[in-house]
């Protein structure tokens, strides 16, 4: 299966936006790790801006910057989220409200606390709406949401946008699932070629458990390992280096993902 | 489940969920209090699991997967779940149990195997012996029916030949206060579409299917014959009041279908018994159906199984099929007057090809299944 990038977005630490990773995937500058800068959207109405939480303003940043690079429209373009961690703030505050002896839980948090709470608000804030899902495969959540991705563009012939992201969970969770920290990236991948289009990926699928492409800088490597969407930085190093390349991600046991990466 | 369609019979009952005080009914699966996940597994135990392993054990499900997995290999099958809440009743426990002094979790919490999302898709991978590509799709209460659109787009693609699609969710406190939060819980037993609707009754419930390609089916196969995906893109959790996304999820799913809304014999709403989604829902199936396709909800009989609804109300469906019984509602005394579709309070039998099933959730995500017979 084939798909044409078109947009790329991404937020980490030390790579603040896809301008700014680009030039730290190509070497032009080092990578100098920093907290990731998440802003509250700016697509959303002022109400649900005050609503979302982190995780969800992570997803819309990098979903939007993708959209953005791609010059397409998000109103009219289906989406395939995907998270590891998915809402742990409000995770951590509902369980500790249900702890209590109240049980006094915010009907705004238990509504935020679903896996597509990304998803739902940015069909709020884009109006789209045309399909999206949520997909979580632990470690794997990008590959997971890469497959499904590419298997929706070929499969209906439209644009996708894939959004991955991750934000650390706060204590207690945070000592059962550490996360590195915050991360997200997205790509916005299209059928056929357009003149946005600056790369094409040739997916497929393989048994056994081959060893994943791995960073070669030290820094971003701990990234990589350290949080599942950042196991995308691998294929953003192809698009930035603008080289012919494979790149093999992590999947589950006994099976990876290969993508040939091809300039276009 | 046949025969308590046959007999319209409700599994809802006054709620005892735990330490839950919540003046509401749920469907509850009292064995799973007792159950242990597969000893080689256990540390997957928790209640999500155990549904999805007490489930598993049902009508034959394990031999046909591992004849399955004979034919293709288990490298090709795919697995596509879907939970909402996942092992989360793991962490609300977990949380009663912090050291007072550091705030830490209990040692014996695990995180991986219990509260994230894809437990349930790693639990049920290694119970079946499956090494093929999967994942598990969190959309709130549209997830396994979303799960049926993944699977059939990655065998379509080639990524695997055949795939064990449904999913589990189990009762958790978070659901039961949350629902409560919102004034969306009944206070008795559910009744979808009457003129006295006043919430939803929650349910605990696991369903699975194996699928694969068409083209290998024998005649009297159930086929998934289209699949509709929409947004609402209008609020977090409450549908939108014209029913445009789940207008926009039907549609497509008879477009896929390559159907007429005519050819559908029975619809199986998703029919919350809340007064929003009824209303809405009704307004789409209207504006698509028209008065004259026969449609109910199952969810007096069952609760809102959440996550699991896709799944659960796919096997209705199927049931619908074969039986040749399109269920009444139970629990729906009078259909609410300003109601304008063709809503079943009573049993009614006739012959069924084709059904469409309907499963919205949080968020705005629809998803529309058309199953049915080859003609």
């Amino acid at each position: 299966m084939r798909v044409f990038v078109e947009g790329v977005g991404v937020l980490g630490p030390g790579l603040q936006g896809w301008e700014a990773a680009r030039r730290v995937l190509t070497g032009e500058e080092p990578f100098r790790p920093a907290s990731t800068l998440i802003g509250a959207s700016d697509l959303l109405p002022a109400a649900e801006r005050r609503r979302t939480p982190v995780p969800v303003k992570l997803a819309l940043a990098v979903g939007q910057e993708a959209f953005q690079n791609a010059g397409r429209d998000a109103s009219a373009t289906a989406t395939v989220f995907t998270s590891s961690s998915g809402e742990g703030e409000t995770l951590h505050h509902m369980c500790e409200a249900l702890a209590s002896a109240e049980r006094d839980v915010s009907p705004t948090r238990f509504h935020n606390s679903v896996h597509n709470a990304a998803a739902g608000y940015w069909g709020i804030a884009t109006r789209s709406r045309e399909a999206s899902t949520s997909l979580c495969a632990y470690d794997a959540s990008f590959a997971a949401g890469l497959v499904e991705a590419v298997t929706q563009v070929a499969s209906w012939g439209k644009p996708v946008a894939l959004i991955a992201y991750d934000q650390p969970y706060p204590e207690p969770l945070h000592s059962a699932r550490p996360l590195l920290a915050s991360f997200g990236a997205a790509l916005v991948l299209a059928p056929g070629a357009t003149g946005r289009a600056s790369a094409t990926f040739e997916l497929a699928v393989l048994p056994g458990d081959g060893k994943p492409t791995v960073m070669s800088d030290s820094g971003l490597e701990e990234l990589r390992r350290g949080i599942p969407a950042a196991r995308a930085l691998p294929l953003l190093e192809a698009l930035a280096r603008k080289s012919q390349s494979e790149v093999v991600l992590d999947f589950l046991t006994e099976v990876r993902l290969r993508v040939s990466v091809s300039r276009c | 489940m046949r025969r308590a369609l046959r007999e319209k019979r409700s599994g809802l009952t006054p709620c005892d969920f735990e330490t839950a005080r919540i003046d509401t009914y749920v469907g509850t699966v009292p064995a799973l209090d007792d159950l242990r996940v597969r000893p080689d597994l256990l540390d997957y135990d928790c209640r999500n699991n155990r549904l999805a392993q007490l489930c598993l054990e049902q009508d034959g499900f394990t031999g046909q997967v591992a004849a399955a997995r004979d034919r293709h290999g288990a490298g090709r099958i795919g697995l596509y779940l879907g939970t909402s809440t996942s092992g989360l009743h793991a962490t609300e426990l977990a949380y009663r149990r912090r050291d007072p002094e550091t705030g830490a979790l209990p040692a014996d919490y695990r995180y991986a195997e219990t509260q994230n999302a894809y437990s349930l898709g790693e639990f049920v991978r290694r119970y079946l012996g499956l090494t093929g590509p999967g994942f598990v799709v969190s959309s709130a209460c549209s997830s396994t029916a979303k799960a049926f659109g993944s699977a059939a787009r990655m065998i379509t693609a080639g990524i695997c030949d055949a795939a064990v699609v449904g999913g589990a969710d189990s009762l958790c406190l978070m659901t039961l206060y949350g629902f409560h939060s919102l004034g969306l819980t009944s206070a008795g037993p559910c009744r979808p579409f009457d003129v006295n609707r006043d919430g939803i009754s929650i349910g605990e419930g696991a369903g699975f299917a194996l699928i694969e390609k068409a083209d290998r089916a024998r005649s009297e196969a159930i086929l998934l014959l289209g699949v509709g995906e929409s947004s609402d893109a209008y609020h977090m959790s409450t549908p939108h009041p014209e029913g445009l996304g789940a207008r926009i999820a039907m549609r497509q799913a008879l477009d896929s279908a390559g159907l007429r809304p005519a050819d559908i014999d029975y619809i199986n709403l998703h029919g919350t018994a809340t007064k929003t989604n009824d209303a809405s829902e009704d307004r789409a199936v209207f504006e698509i159906f028209g008065p004259q396709t026969p449609c109910s909800s199952t969810k007096g009989a069952t609760g809102h199984l959440l996550g699991a609804a896709g799944i659960t109300e796919a096997v209705v469906s199927i049931l619908a099929i074969e039986e040749g019984l399109m269920p009444g509602s139970a629990n729906t005394r009078r259909v609410d007057p300003a109601i304008r579709s063709n809503y079943l309070i009573e049993n009614r039998r006739g012959k069924v090809t084709r059904v469409l099933s309907n499963s919205f959730g949080f968020g705005g995500s629809n998803c529309s299944l058309v199953l049915g017979v080859a003609q």
